[in-house]
């Protein structure tokens, strides 16, 4: 979370055309050439369900200052065809200052589209890419809207170049070319949008996405093991895992599903290598009994869950916060686990790592609830700080003539664990209820004591000041979780610009619940919004269950697919009629 | 990892001081000895040796072992156990499964350990009862047999595990019977030292809820063929067995699975260079 530097300034430009027509890469250009050029930004895709041919569109936001979420409305859409515009026209906030460029050959601006009023212009792109031997219209598109933004030349044509040239000499020759008439044809729409105060740094930018983020602190806090079932949005993590493993001595098995790798996660990480997988809602139902296994036996995992809009098969393209309850209380009996939530893309990097940290310290299994808004949005970010927390499990080291106790109390719950192949640490990890030994026991004493054991673990151990990020002073408060926290951010800051100002908690560590901590933070606090993207109100809900919120609360939530914006929560915010 | 604490081993030395929960006369006892049996004539070092179980009577085995154990939950034995040689493919892993969850619950997973072929053990005690929950049918119990979930026998034709093996891919294909712990033991033996993913299917008598299988010892017989590494040759003559000619009854020579965690770590920072602008 860094502070405004300049006068913040952002522009927003939607490409969209039907799958395969490549409206996701001209995104993805201008995205990359804006960050070459010292911009800011992000990028989501809104596709439709089908494999191919359904619709595309890329939503990108280019901004002088760091960014996590989308504008209100865009500044600029270029429609390369017109198929399937009414899925998208919900996403495609326009005003009368828009400017839309759509094919003067093609079909007319749907009256969705049309009927923001915003300006609307005729480029002939199919005629001009034709002109163009292996022109295509997504790369005049991408001209088009680089002219219009003002982005620098040089830096488009080195990131067109860089994409095209496994496509040989002729394709960069052709990307060129269609840059050019892009940039020419641009000419004639001036529109007063570019960024002008441009925040130089001499910090590397990274592209990345939530996705791979999370992998890669996954990795760097020493996951050596990985399984995968394929799900989405889950499903990059897991691509990325696999090369990512290769390259650096460990291995990633693609299981036959979620209840098998599960499983995988759990033997590979008792045989002491630190293990991880990552899934969605329905993949994540799917472990719960396993995941209980794992806290039972004290075996580490992480489990990373992209959430997607649910319940059952849902909205898998789009993001929803509703898997806070089942990740939460998922488990049958009492099996108390750690639930992490990173805040937004950079912070899925973070969480990923101190999540790999906290399953290692504690030898417990930790979910991560990522979702689709922030496992699949690009954005152009400061290179992230190194972050020290690496895996470092509690090993048991034979001491001659000492039985082993799997199980055996310590100060802080945590045993040593026994590592197969260490002699004399021989043990059978055990689902049923055991004795200090793992021994299966039915007895009052060990099912008391061992349950204690494993509670009293993760609740006295020492999370820090990552439980939350915390921003801002004063009495109005909003309290939330997850992904919410960047268009709450957004929604400070436009806020401040009327002079309201704003205390926002944003909650990384969700269980177990930092009670004193939450308490501590809202001392002096006198309205507090609550915000969640889910129908039920389930992080509300959550609240309430863990402690009285002090002064006044009100609960804002919405199910997805549509995230929420800075608009609505300014809005909950101005609407509500607060002393 | 470690420098074996021995150089040989008995068949005492891989057994615990935990008495098992199974009824006198069970046929897993006899299977716990050929198992340790097995594992002294292997000799590998017990803190060497991971035994995996799943839910069941049989999957109680690991605590009886002075083995690594894990008695994980009910049909994913071989999902765990596949994590593990992965994970660490230094250690021998043995995976102890029964009728009911290795080949109900667990089936999926059965399948794809087959077609996977990481280099393990499976060893499924079939009594062709749910044996825990005081007498089910499983998949390997006959249509006709009577209980008080299916009253009158289920009607359905028991399936051929190892025949499902063959035809996903499994490496090595054996039966034995509990009661011979010695040729059990041999057989083992083999199936550890074979390449792959090897099953090992023991006719393993619930003298409790089939009374009637302590006939079994007067019924097996050895096969009388040599084994064969022709999959379609041993998938034909299981099918047309009175499923209890014991032995060896398929050697293969796929390639075992060769994806596994090394020890070295690699440069971790070549990880981040995709991602700089």
């Amino acid at each position: 979370m860094s502070a405004p530097i300049k006068e913040f300034e952002s522009v927003s430009v939607a490409i969209i055309g039907s799958g395969g027509a490549g409206a996701l890469t001209a995104g993805s250009i201008l995205l990359e050439a804006a960050g070459k050029s010292g911009l800011y930004g992000n990028m989501n895709r809104a596709v439709g369900p089908q494999i191919r041919g359904g619709e595309a569109a890329a939503h990108v936001r280019l901004a002088n200052q760091p960014v996590q979420c989308m504008a209100e409305s865009f500044d600029l859409l270029v429609a390369i065809d017109w198929n399937n515009a009414e899925r998208f026209a919900a996403d495609l906030a326009l005003t009368p200052n828009s400017l839309i460029l759509t094919d003067s050959d093609g079909s007319d601006v749907p009256d969705v589209i049309s009927k923001s009023g915003a300006q609307i212009g005729g480029v002939p792109l199919k005629a001009m890419a034709r002109e163009i031997p292996g022109g295509r219209e997504n790369m005049i598109a991408v001209g088009l809207a680089a002219g219009i933004i003002g982005l620098s030349t040089d830096h488009v044509m080195s990131v067109v170049e860089a994409k095209l040239a496994r496509k040989g000499d002729d394709a960069v020759k052709a990307g060129r070319l269609c840059i050019e008439a892009g940039l020419a044809k641009a000419k004639e729409y001036s529109r007063d949008i570019n960024i002008k105060n441009v925040l130089t740094t001499d910090n590397d930018r990274w592209l990345i996405t939530g996705n791979e983020a999370v992998a890669l602190g996954a990795v760097r806090g020493g996951i050596r093991f990985a399984a995968a079932y394929p799900i989405t949005p889950a499903t990059e993590v897991l691509e990325w895992l696999s090369s990512a493993l290769a390259k650096v001595g460990g291995a990633l098995v693609q299981a036959e599903d979620e209840l098998s790798s599960i499983n995988m996660t759990i033997g590979a990480s008792y045989g002491g290598r630190a293990s991880i997988t990552a899934t969605s809602g329905p993949g994540l139902a799917l472990m719960v009994e396993s995941i209980g296994l794992a806290q039972a036996s004290e075996v580490p995992i992480v489990i990373v869950d992209v959430m997607r809009g649910g319940p059952s098969t849902g909205i898998p393209t789009k993001s929803e916060q509703s898997d806070l309850n089942i990740a939460v209380y998922g488990c049958h009996g009492d099996a108390p686990h750690i639930v992490v939530a990173p805040l937004s893309v950079g912070d899925c990097l973070f969480t990923g790592q101190w999540a790999v940290h906290l399953a290692e310290a504690m030898q417990v299994p930790t979910i991560v609830l990522s979702d689709q808004s922030l496992g699949q949005a690009r954005i152009i970010i400061d290179k992230p700080a190194n972050v020290a927390f690496f895996a470092n499990r509690k090993t048991y080291i034979p001491v001659e003539g000492e039985d082993y106790n799997r199980y055996a109390f310590t100060a802080d719950g945590v045993s040593p664990m026994a590592i197969p192949g260490t002699p004399g640490g021989q043990y059978t990890a055990d689902g049923l209820t055991h004795s200090v030994r793992g021994t299966p026991s039915a007895t009052n004493d060990d099912h008391q004591n061992q349950m204690d054991k494993r509670h009293d673990k993760i609740v006295n151990f020492d999370y820090g000041d990552h439980w939350a990020e915390i921003e801002g002073t004063g009495d109005l408060v909003i309290l939330t979780w997850g992904s919410i926290t960047g268009a709450a951010l957004e929604a400070m800051r436009d806020l401040a610009e009327e002079g309201i100002e704003i205390k926002l908690i944003s909650m990384r560590l969700i269980a177990p619940f930092p009670k004193d901590a939450l308490l501590n933070a809202l001392q002096g606090a006198k309205d507090i919004l609550v915000i969640d993207q889910t129908h039920a109100g389930q992080f509300h809900q959550y609240l309430r269950a863990q402690c009285d919120l002090p002064g006044n609360v009100k609960n804002f939530h919405r199910a997805g697919p549509r995230v929420i914006s800075p608009a609505e929560i300014s809005a909950q915010i101005r609407d509500w009629n607060i002393s | 990892m470690n420098a074996p604490t021995k150089t040989s081993y008995k068949p005492g030395d891989y057994k615990s001081d935990l008495t098992p929960v199974w009824c006198p006369g069970c046929g897993d006892f006899h299977v716990l000895m050929s198992v340790t049996r097995a594992m002294a004539q292997l000799g590998n070092a017990p803190e060497d040796v991971a035994v995996i179980s799943g839910i069941g009577c049989s999957s109680r085995i690991p605590a009886y072992t002075n083995c690594y154990g894990f008695h994980g939950v009910h049909g994913r034995s071989l999902a765990l156990a596949s994590g593990l040689k992965v994970a660490r493919p230094d250690l021998t892993v043995m995976v102890m499964s029964g009728d009911g969850d290795g080949f109900s619950i667990g089936g999926n997973h059965f399948l794809h350990a087959c077609r996977r072929n990481i280099d393990m053990t499976y060893i499924v005690m079939d009594n062709r009862v749910y044996g825990m929950t005081k007498g089910q049918p499983s998949p390997t119990t006959e249509p006709d047999w009577d209980s008080a979930l299916s009253p009158g026998g289920t009607g359905l034709n028991p399936f051929h595990p190892l025949v499902i093996a063959l035809a996903s891919g499994a490496n090595f294909v054996a039966r034995t019977f509990s009661g011979d712990i010695k040729g059990t033991a041999n057989t083992i033996v083999e199936a550890v030292k074979h390449p792959g993913f090897s099953f090992v299917q023991i006719l393993s008598p619930c003298v409790t809820f089939r009374p009637d299988e302590k006939e079994w010892k007067n019924i097996v017989h050895p096969a009388s063929v040599e084994p064969t590494d022709d999959a379609a040759r041993a998938a034909r003559r299981i099918m047309t067995d009175d499923g209890f000619n014991v032995g060896v009854l398929y050697r293969g020579d796929r390639k075992p699975y060769g994806n596994h965690v090394s020890d070295t770590v690699g440069n971790m920072d070549i990880l981040e260079e995709e991602f700089v602008l």
